[in-house]
């Protein structure tokens, strides 16, 4: 049995109200049978340090990639790991994280791609939870291995990859990086060591909107008015359009993914996770210098 | 000035054994007491974050100073300050003070500029924050180098 959405009136105006939680109602529902809480963080050892009671970890780099190809797990792969933390098929999984959910935002775009059904985030992620002065504990829960099944990876609805971007061309793509890396000024994230990319710039016609604009003071999501002023009013993008996000490596690019499909009720909304370290380096792909969109490569006009 | 040979000071070299002796789990149980081990800054320094410089290749803040003599014998006194949200900054950071704290600036120009990667963490960590442990170190040599070459200027 599914537990019942929360509801409220800052969820209610999102198009997926379901996919998220508020602090209280996590504090009101821990212990809760079917209700598994999962952090998932940037700092490898941030969990250790304290987390919410009851709360698994998984890591994004260990635990959701795949050691030697750059991809993701695969079906057996997800199943051991999901089984391992006592989660199974039906269970309704909590995921938050350190830096607004953005990578709590990761991880659940990964369960996407396998399709599980009933995860949600905690609006606010870890950094609310400890402002509000809830319970943390350093106690590593065990829970008894449940069987997951073994699922195919859907990549083709919610995941883009190089040559779709190219056909992608003349539709919205959205560059999520902060204003110096979409120039092209730098290669990657402020205050960030420079990583791998030969060229800078962005992917011609991206509209420009980092990331941390859907994310409040507090690192709750926006409100819907405010996220629609943001997408919908400065980014340009239209109601149904069919939209590509990506970032350096697709975990910033994550974050908007959700943003875009359960908040603003996008259907067609991709991750293009080779993102730019992917562009970046490639041979022969067109980019865009400047703060500028630019316009479409001859070829795909 | 001439090229000193790369060696790693005592100290350093013990924590990387005790790195490599454990599986890679514990490495990280190992780096989180680290993190716990990180020094308070001084009061002298606590309340003026502008005698600090911050090292920008570490994803999360990360700011160092040093306290050094003119002699290049003389001990370097290094002060970290990184926000308990980080602890993988401050573990990495906590093993370059008990490594390096103290010695001379000699000894700590001559430390391997690769030393993160001998503690055995490639694996579990992404290869950006082993860069940003790197990056202190830089910044460290970087920081003693520019004091000595200011006073042979004024000298």
């Amino acid at each position: 049995m599914p537990i019942a959405a929360e509801q409220n009136e800052k969820f209610a105006a999102y198009a997926n109200p379901d996919r998220l939680v508020s602090t209280q109602w996590l504090a009101d529902n821990l212990g809760t049978d079917g209700l598994v809480v999962v952090e998932s963080d940037e700092d490898i050892l941030l969990y250790e340090t304290g987390h919410i009671p009851s709360a698994v970890k998984i890591d994004w780099h260990t635990d959701l990639n795949d050691p030697d190809t750059r991809d993701y797990v695969d079906g057996e792969g997800f199943a051991a790991l999901l089984g391992s933390k006592g989660i199974s098929r039906d269970t309704t999984v909590v995921l938050y994280g350190d830096k607004s959910n953005w990578w709590a935002a990761y991880a659940l775009w990964v369960f996407a791609l396998f399709g599980h059904e009933d995860v949600r985030l905690l609006d606010g992620g870890r950094d609310k939870w400890i402002a509000e002065g809830r319970e943390l504990t350093t106690e590593v829960p065990q829970p008894a291995p449940v069987e997951y099944p073994v699922i195919e990876r859907d990549d083709a609805s919610i995941r883009a990859f190089l040559h779709d971007v190219l056909d992608h061309f003349g539709k919205p793509l959205v560059d999520v990086r902060s204003p110096e890396e979409y120039s092209g000024l730098r290669t990657t994230m402020p205050a960030y060591p420079e990583e791998g990319a030969l060229r800078g710039g962005h992917i011609p016609t991206a509209a420009s909107v980092p990331w941390a604009r859907a994310a409040a003071e507090d690192g709750t999501f926006r409100t819907r008015e405010e996220l629609e002023a943001i997408y919908l009013g400065d980014a340009g993008l239209k109601p149904g359009d069919d939209v590509v996000a990506y970032c350096r490596i697709g975990e910033r690019s994550s974050h908007t993914w959700f943003v875009l499909k359960h908040l603003l009720g996008f259907d067609t909304v991709r991750n293009y996770d080779g993102s730019w370290t992917e562009w970046g380096n490639a041979v022969r792909v067109p980019i865009v210098k400047g703060d500028q969109p630019g316009q479409l490569p001859a070829a795909a006009r | 000035m001439t090229v000193s040979p790369q060696t790693i000071p005592e100290p350093l070299a013990e924590i990387i054994d005790d790195f490599q002796a454990v599986t890679e789990a514990e490495r990280l149980q190992l780096l989180l007491e680290f993190s716990r081990e990180l020094p308070e800054l001084p009061e002298r320094f606590a309340g003026h974050p502008e005698l600090l410089e911050q090292v920008v290749e570490c994803q999360s803040p990360l700011f160092l100073t040093l306290e050094l003599g003119d002699d290049p014998d003389q001990d370097v006194q290094i002060y970290f300050s990184a926000p308990p949200e980080a602890p993988t900054t401050r573990g990495f950071a906590s093993v370059l003070h008990e490594g390096l704290n103290g010695l001379p600036a000699q000894q700590i120009l001559a430390v391997p500029d690769d030393i993160a990667e001998h503690l055995g963490l490639t694996r579990a960590i992404t290869p950006l924050r082993i860069r940003g442990m790197s990056a202190m170190l830089f910044r460290i040599k970087r920081l003693i180098s520019e004091a000595r070459q200011l006073r042979a200027a004024s000298a």
